[in-house]
């Protein structure tokens, strides 16, 4: 009987720890799969700056919200529990509703109990929060022709994040475009331009890098940096390129200009100050009358009428 | 005398000892996890900056830090040695603080999570609820493991996704989401109508984790009057760590065992000391060399279980 009862105190333990066991892993495993769902901040939501990569930073975050309570702007959110959120508890920022400031101190940062928010970062023109990406250019004003700039204006880093460049209006013939264009070695993803547009839904929005950015191949070397960098060619000695041109021109292809043989007197770098440019448009020697022709849109008239000219 | 009717639970340490003495550390708990709370709200609030961040870390005074030993566990198992001196500081304190006053201390005098399941708990009597799902205790040690897992396999705070505790405490400081009041509202009816002290005394991975750390602490709740003990098991039906009681009462006092509950799981409720009308419990602070020497008395305590089962 004694022995009987052990037995069943043993089997009964068994039974026991099994079911503590398996509904724990269960649960595990659950946690686990929901985990690594989510991984990836959803793209309208933004770390705040210095955050470490989100993989490390979802290691290192410890959802106490320190940094929400020290953002000046309160622009700072701590995620509420669902999947369309950040991982549960951690911080981010909306760019449209708030934008990060870009506090010169960043005081988001120092107070960060586990370095989840580099303290490294000491200068707020570094951080790279996000990617900002003027996404839509059928809405973007700019594009349409009118003048906006908004977003080149708020720009913190106007002039190096946020340049504006001119291309001629082609539906009018003789107006501008002023583009915004981006640079990402500048842009720190504040957002300030993705909440300062005037659409009703921004064109441009800051993303995160993973979407907003390619990555070129790890074995592609640019030819001209490779050259930079050694300064000169890497392969054969730098000869001046053969156009296969009508005789009696030439071209110079360091600054794109086509001349005419007799006078491309020495060197071709050189000759653009005696020589006489062809091509329409460039500076030079004032064109005389004869040069002068109504503008065309097709480049070899341009080259044939240089031919003529010369013969 | 006999056991207390459920109805009557109570009312003889009113009697005896009137509403104050009946109730004053449930009172005084209350007054604390509120106030903790209101602490970390008076910042934003106020711009009286005590304490800043939540319990998962914090600074006090802007100059102390604190940081939750579990998630800091949970940081080391994902792999993340890129913290701060900040972050091991802020863990000794908190660490040292819990062992010297008893680990646990954060279930019953901290977490608000206390405030849901002490809630459960009183309506489950109330209504008359006694059926209970029969959870492991030890569940709670398996999910501390099961924690440190996940977060190892998936390289981050996993846990943290889903813990109620810190979901609940963070929603109450920085805002309450539906989220938060859902996840609130599951634990209240998982501790109502599932299991009694199911959260808190089953399944929670940071009371395993605290217990750990709480084994050597000072302050323990003490019975030096257990021979006035009139087994109207009161204590036991409001204590929620009910198994670590009798050790130090009556039973114990037949094996020569020392007068105080020895388990580690104690929250330091005082529950017990405010429900009995013989005042046979009450906090006793043992200096430290008396405090280690507790470990032995625990196997002690188990031992004297295995008597009890036997028995029985």
């Amino acid at each position: 009987m004694a022995g009987n009862g052990k037995k069943m105190d043993r089997r009964r333990f068994l039974i026991n720890l099994a079911r503590t066991v398996g509904g724990v892993s269960l649960l595990a495993l659950g946690v686990g799969i929901h985990a690594r769902s989510a991984k990836a901040v959803p793209p309208e939501y933004i770390r705040p700056p210095g955050a470490l990569d989100e993989e490390k930073f979802l290691s290192a975050c410890i959802r106490c919200g320190i940094c929400v309570r020290d953002c000046p702007y309160d622009i700072l959110k701590l995620a509420e529990l669902g999947s369309d959120h950040p991982a549960t508890g951690t911080p981010y920022f909306v760019a449209r509703t708030g934008p990060c400031e870009m506090c010169e101190d960043i005081p988001c940062i120092p107070n960060c109990p586990t370095n989840a928010l580099d303290h490294s970062l000491k200068d707020i023109t570094k951080a790279r929060m996000g990617l900002a990406v003027l996404i839509d250019q059928e809405t973007c004003i700019a594009f349409l022709g009118l003048r906006c700039e908004v977003c080149y204006n708020v720009c913190p880093l106007r002039g190096k994040a946020i340049t504006l460049e001119f291309q001629p209006n082609k539906r009018s013939g003789r107006h501008a475009l002023f583009i915004p264009v981006v640079h990402s070695d500048h842009c720190t993803g504040c957002g300030l331009c993705e909440k300062a547009c005037i659409l009703e839904r921004e064109a441009i929005k800051v993303l995160p890098i993973r979407l907003a950015k390619g990555e070129l191949g790890h074995h592609y070397r640019l030819g001209w940096k490779e050259k930079a960098k050694r300064g000169g060619s890497l392969v054969n000695p730098d000869k001046p390129h053969e156009f296969n041109l009508p005789e009696g021109v030439k071209y110079d292809y360091e600054t794109g200009r086509v001349y005419r043989a007799e006078e491309a007197v020495d060197k071709l770098g050189k000759s653009t100050r005696g020589g006489k440019a062809l091509k329409e448009g460039v500076q030079g020697p004032s064109p005389t009358p004869s040069e002068k022709m109504p503008g065309t849109s097709n480049p070899l008239d341009v080259l044939n009428r240089g031919l003529q000219e010369a013969k | 005398m006999a056991v207390t009717p459920i109805e009557q639970l109570g009312k003889d340490a009113l009697r005896a000892k009137g509403f104050v003495g009946a109730y004053k550390w449930l009172i005084l708990r209350r007054i604390t996890q509120v106030a903790i709370i209101g602490l970390f709200i008076a910042g934003p609030i106020g711009g009286i900056w005590i304490l800043k961040g939540n319990l998962a870390g914090s600074w006090l005074f802007e100059t102390v830090p604190m940081v939750e030993p579990f998630v800091f566990l949970q940081m080391l198992a994902a792999g993340m040695f890129g913290f701060l001196a900040t972050t091991v500081v802020g863990v000794a304190i908190v660490v040292a603080f819990y062992a010297l006053v008893g680990g646990r201390a954060y279930c019953a005098w901290v977490c608000p999570v206390n405030i849901i399941t002490d809630a459960a708990a009183w309506a489950r009597r109330k209504l008359g609820i006694t059926q209970s799902a029969k959870i492991s205790p030890q569940t709670r040690y398996w999910l501390l493991a099961g924690a440190l897992v996940v977060a190892a396999v998936t390289g981050q705070l996993a846990y943290e996704l889903v813990n109620p505790v810190s979901i609940i405490h963070r929603e109450l400081i920085y805002g309450m989401g539906a989220a938060g009041g859902l996840v609130a509202a599951g634990i209240f009816l998982f501790d109502l109508l599932i299991a009694k002290h199911g959260w808190c005394s089953h399944v929670c991975p940071m009371g395993a984790l605290y217990s750990i750390i709480g084994s050597v602490a000072t302050v323990r709740v003490a019975t030096p009057n257990r021979s006035q003990c009139d087994d109207c098991m009161e204590c036991f039906e409001v204590c929620p760590e009910p198994k670590i009681l009798p050790p130090a009462l009556k039973q114990g006092m037949r094996q020569g065992l020392p007068a105080r509950v020895t388990s580690s799981l104690c929250t330091r409720c005082g529950r017990c000391i405010d429900i009995c009308s013989k005042d046979v419990f009450a906090f006793d602070l043992l200096t430290l060399g008396k405090a280690s020497s507790a470990k032995p008395e625990d196997s002690a305590g188990k031992e004297e279980k295995r008597e009890l089962k036997k028995a029985s």
